[in-house]
């Protein structure tokens, strides 16, 4: 069987290697280069700190197991002379501010902790102990040990180096124009500005410009761009041990707003330097690096860990995260054309969430059974194409 | 010996004579005068290094000195990435080297 | 009218603010250091003063002239320590004060008409041991010589390439070095060719010629080897600057085996050409060339209708065109005519002067085998010490062709400078090993949104305490 992936960040390297490894034959084709859009633009969250009870936290559970293994097997396919994909177990530490916010906070742990994850409530004291940068007008905090990081442009060059270790090529410059389809209307390759390109099964995994590809492909799939802003510090001695957020983190990414939001989140890299976050922003595919948004970020930051504000920043980025309207990802056929299937949408948890969403991917595709339901990820659910805008 | 300030005295420039300043370097009193850079002061009393880098723990100092390079980073009054060659000293400004802990990746490395 | 707005005060900027008051056009000129001059006519500073400062310079009493007349022009507002560290949206963000404080005055201006004359610096290439404290490039030396009068080494060796490395080592010379020689990578036979090829161009630039030939006869020329086709190739010291290994290379800037030898040295001055200071232009959204400095028209005028460039960014070309350049720019930002007498002149002058740097390009053209003198150990980003071999290898082992991905994986041009130094060779280092010989997507290293580094809490409270300068009629 031929299989023709649209996409080479983190989800298309990821889904390449499952199919790769079940026997597949796999190309991945990218417009660009290979990891040169949103996962090279992000912080690598693998998170289940900011997601509610439900089917992403559930995929997210099911990644994070994913990823404990994976990470062994990534370091042994690709050798001792490819770079560390730095997985780091840090755990993350989410912040409130004022009395609304921290009881908004301790109860949405409660509901996580119902739904398997293991979130602690911590006293003002003891979160201060565990990040002793943190402002002592916090009002509560919430510990989880599952939150981890990974550098995520290394995790996705690994996993596209072990898909090509298991059998599967990569055509970078290669744009994908149109459908080529049999007679009865199935999808049985692409053309591309480098000549036309066959499989079996095209599968969609190209982020934030998914929606796009679908459509150039004909097919419907209800992902877009939502843009982020990062800030970059210079190299300092780590003073930041976890993943710190303020807890309005949580309610910016499960938001739907089309205005700007800014909220927190904060973490040291195993570079020395520190990351800090973020915006999003539904304001198509404009890259420009906006001033007003990078000071919101930045007061923010300083209210959440005040000796952030003599830092040097060195760097700002932007990119754009993969954004389906109710926030969870596609992964599953087109309702319409056979033989094109995506794995797209996944917001700003790709990174976390594409060992999972490659499994998941490869099993229906294959006709296996997944190890969890794919219903809720379905790109006909009701929640997605209910009112198109 | 090696870098250091020209002699007044067979400098052909004429120069004037200038104000005295005292700086501190890791808490020692050095001297310099007034309208140097820090980079300035450090290279005329032959200081050529002043920062270990965060993973060879090797000497840097001045380099391009017109603050591009980054290499000649100092604290100055206790504030960090203070590039030594664009900053004037004032009499009294304290500077401590850099010298980062190799960090290393936390993670599998 | 509203006021037009130079970015520099190098020759090109400071040409471009007095021109531009020529015409009536009320001007605002910035420049990071906190004097004017840039970095052609650095100098002491007014609390170190001297009396005969000229003999360090060329064209010291223009600058004089033009410095003062700015300075005096009440509808020339000079702003020194004005780091530009963002342009967004057509607004140009400014911290005002001393260089990498923590409190400094934040302010906005309208980006209504705009003359970038942001100059250029020194390349170095990577040599081993070149990281070693006493290792500086050309312009820093000269730099720290003009600017503080402190000599970088009693016995000085100057490598690289281009006409730069003579005043330099005249610089170093003026301030008691020694120098044991210039070492110019170029062969005797590629200068040759470049320099006597159509050589009626030459006459219409006489005095250049002269200059560069003047180096090499004056007295402190003749105290002076300058030897071309050879090059430093290695650099030894244990915490400093020992000895240099000199190497003769052939016309790829391969080092010819067998003709190595050591000299003991206690500095080095590096100097491969220059590297334009594109943020600013990239930001402000003006297209670059292929060439990779920022494309203008007859009218100095960039992709960006508002936005003007002149000098180095648009071509290394020496003071001469810098000046010139700056007299066309500012004088058509600021609503002069391109047909006015003295304009026609300056255009002459400019096309003259464009094709002495091009020939001067062709001629000190870097060779594309420099990284045969390359250890696996050499870094090559000096701030996140990168070696050469990390960069091979990260080529080879991801077969990416992604410079921000390859960036990542390695970190080179990640760290302090931001790849200032070391970008334009991480590129051609990884392009070379990539699949397909070059690399792939449109960003190069030259792209950074944030220009100067700002502290997090400058950046928090520029929304709320900028002062917005918009001055309309």
């Amino acid at each position: 069987m031929k299989v023709l992936i649209i996409g080479a960040g983190i989800i298309g390297a990821a889904c390449a290697r499952s199919l790769a490894r079940r026997g597949v034959d796999v190309t991945v084709v990218d417009r660009g280069s290979a990891v040169g859009a949103t996962s090279a633009a992000g912080e690598g969250n693998l998170l289940v700190s900011d997601k509610a009870p439900g089917a992403e936290l559930a995929l997210a559970l099911y990644s994070l197991e994913l990823w404990e293994t994976l990470r062994r097997e990534l370091a042994r396919e690709v050798g001792p002379q490819f770079a560390s994909i730095e997985f780091d177990p840090k755990g993350g530490i989410v912040a409130a501010i004022g009395s609304r916010e921290a009881e908004g906070l301790t109860r949405f742990a409660d509901e996580q902790r119902r739904a398997g994850v293991d979130a602690r409530v911590l006293g003002v004291d003891e979160a201060l102990a565990m990040e002793p940068e943190l402002s002592p007008s916090i009002s509560a905090a919430v510990y989880y040990p599952q939150d981890a990081q990974v550098q995520p442009t290394i995790a996705a060059e690994a996993l596209l180096a072990s898909a090509r270790g298991a059998g599967a090529h990569v055509l970078v410059d290669t744009v994908v124009t149109g459908p080529v389809r049999d007679a009865d209307g199935r999808l049985t390759g692409v053309t591309t500005s480098n000549g036309p390109l066959m499989a079996d099964h095209v599968v969609v995994a190209a982020g934030p410009w998914s929606g796009e590809v679908a459509r150039t492909l004909g097919g419907t799939l209800y992902v877009g761009p939502r843009k982020g802003l990062l800030l970059v510090t210079s190299r300092m001695p780590q003073r930041i041990f976890h993943k710190v957020y303020d807890a309005s983190y949580v309610g910016a990414v499960q938001s739907d707003d089309h205005v700007l939001q800014t909220s927190t989140v904060i973490e040291s890299t195993a570079s020395g330097t520190v990351l800090i976050g973020s915006s999003r922003q539904n304001v198509g595919f404009d890259d420009a690096i906006d001033v007003a948004i990078l000071g919101e970020i930045a007061a923010k930051a300083i209210r959440l860990m005040p000796f952030l504000s003599e830092v040097s920043i060195i760097r700002a980025y932007g990119g754009f995260r993969p954004h389906s309207r109710d926030h969870l990802p596609v992964i599953g056929p087109d309702q319409d054309v056979a033989g094109l299937w995506y794995a797209a949408g996944h917001e700003g948890a790709g990174i976390g969430l594409a060992p999972a969403t490659a499994e998941l991917l490869a099993a229906s595709l294959l006709g296996e059974t997944p190890a969890m339901s794919v219903e809720p990820f379905s790109s006909g659910r009701a929640s997605l194409v209910g009112t198109p805008r | 010996m090696t870098a250091r300030l020209v002699p007044e005295a067979n400098d052909p420039i004429a120069p004037r004579a200038a104000t005295p300043i005292t700086i501190t370097v890791n808490g020692e009193p050095v001297d310099g005068v007034l309208g140097q850079t820090l980079a300035g002061v450090l290279l005329a009393s032959d200081i050529l290094a002043w920062r270990s880098t965060s993973f060879g723990d090797r000497p840097r100092g001045a380099f391009c000195g017109i603050g591009v390079c980054f290499d000649c980073l100092v604290i100055v009054n206790g504030q960090r990435d203070v590039r030594a060659c664009q900053r004037r000293a004032a009499s009294g400004d304290a500077v401590v080297f850099h010298r980062d802990a190799p960090l290393g990746p936390s993670g599998d490395r | 009218m509203d006021q037009l707005i130079v970015i520099g005060a190098g020759p090109a900027g400071l040409a471009a603010a007095v021109s531009a008051r020529a015409v009536g056009r009320p001007v605002v000129l910035f420049d990071s250091s906190d004097y004017l001059g840039g970095q052609y006519w650095r100098h002491l500073p007014p609390e170190r003063p001297a009396r005969r400062e000229s003999v360090l310079h060329h064209g010291w009493e223009r600058f004089q002239s033009m410095r003062e007349q700015l300075e005096a022009d009440p509808r020339c507002e000079v702003v020194t320590g004005a780091h530009v560290w963002a342009i967004d949206h057509g607004r140009i963000h400014v911290m005002v004060g001393e260089a990498d404080g923590t409190d400094r005055e934040a302010r906005v201006y309208d980006a209504g008409a705009v003359v970038l004359a942001t100059g250029a610096f020194d390349r170095a290439l990577p040599i081993p041991g070149w990281d070693l404290p006493g290792v500086f490039t050309a312009g820093g030396a000269q730099a720290l010589a003009k600017g503080e009068r402190v000599r970088v080494g009693e016995r000085v060796v100057v490598a690289g390439t281009g006409p730069f490395l003579l005043p330099v080592a005249a610089s170093l010379v003026r301030s008691g070095s020694t120098v044991v020689g210039v070492y110019e990578a170029s062969r005797a036979s590629r200068l040759v060719r470049h320099w006597t090829a159509r050589p009626w161009e030459l006459l219409a630039t006489p005095h250049k010629v002269l200059e560069l030939a003047g180096y090499a006869s004056s007295h402190i020329g003749h105290r002076i080897p300058y030897v071309t086709g050879h090059a430093v190739t290695a650099i030894e010291g244990r915490d400093r600057v020992e000895s240099v290994t000199i190497s003769a290379v052939d016309g790829s800037w391969r080092p010819i085996a067998g003709s190595e030898r050591s000299v003991a040295v206690d500095a080095v001055c590096l100097g491969h050409g220059f590297t334009p200071r594109l943020e600013l232009a990239i930001a402000a959204g003006c297209r670059l060339s292929a060439e990779r400095f920022v494309e203008v028209d007859d009218e100095q005028r960039t992709s960006v209708a508002s936005v003007f460039a002149a000098g180095e960014i648009t071509g290394i070309g020496g003071v001469d065109l810098a000046l010139v350049e700056g007299a066309l720019a500012g004088h058509l930002a600021a609503g002069g005519r391109l047909h006015d007498p003295a304009v026609r002149m300056l255009r002459l002058r400019r096309g003259v002067l464009r094709q002495f740097a091009r020939r001067l390009a062709r001629a000190h053209a870097i060779g594309e085998n420099w990284t045969t003198w390359l250890t696996d150990e050499t870094i090559v980003c000096r701030c996140e010490e990168v070696s050469f071999a990390s960069l091979c290898s990260a080529a080879t082992t991801t077969r990416s062709s992604g410079l921000r991905s390859l960036k990542l994986l390695t970190r080179a041009g990640l760290g302090a400078c931001q790849g200032r130094v070391c970008g334009r060779t991480v590129e051609g280092i990884l392009g070379a090993r990539t699949p397909q010989g070059r690399l792939s997507g449109p960003r190069t290293t030259d792209r950074r949104p944030i220009a100067a580094p700002i502290r997090l809490g400058e950046l928090a409270r520029q929304g709320e305490r900028t002062t917005s300068t918009k001055q309309r009629p």
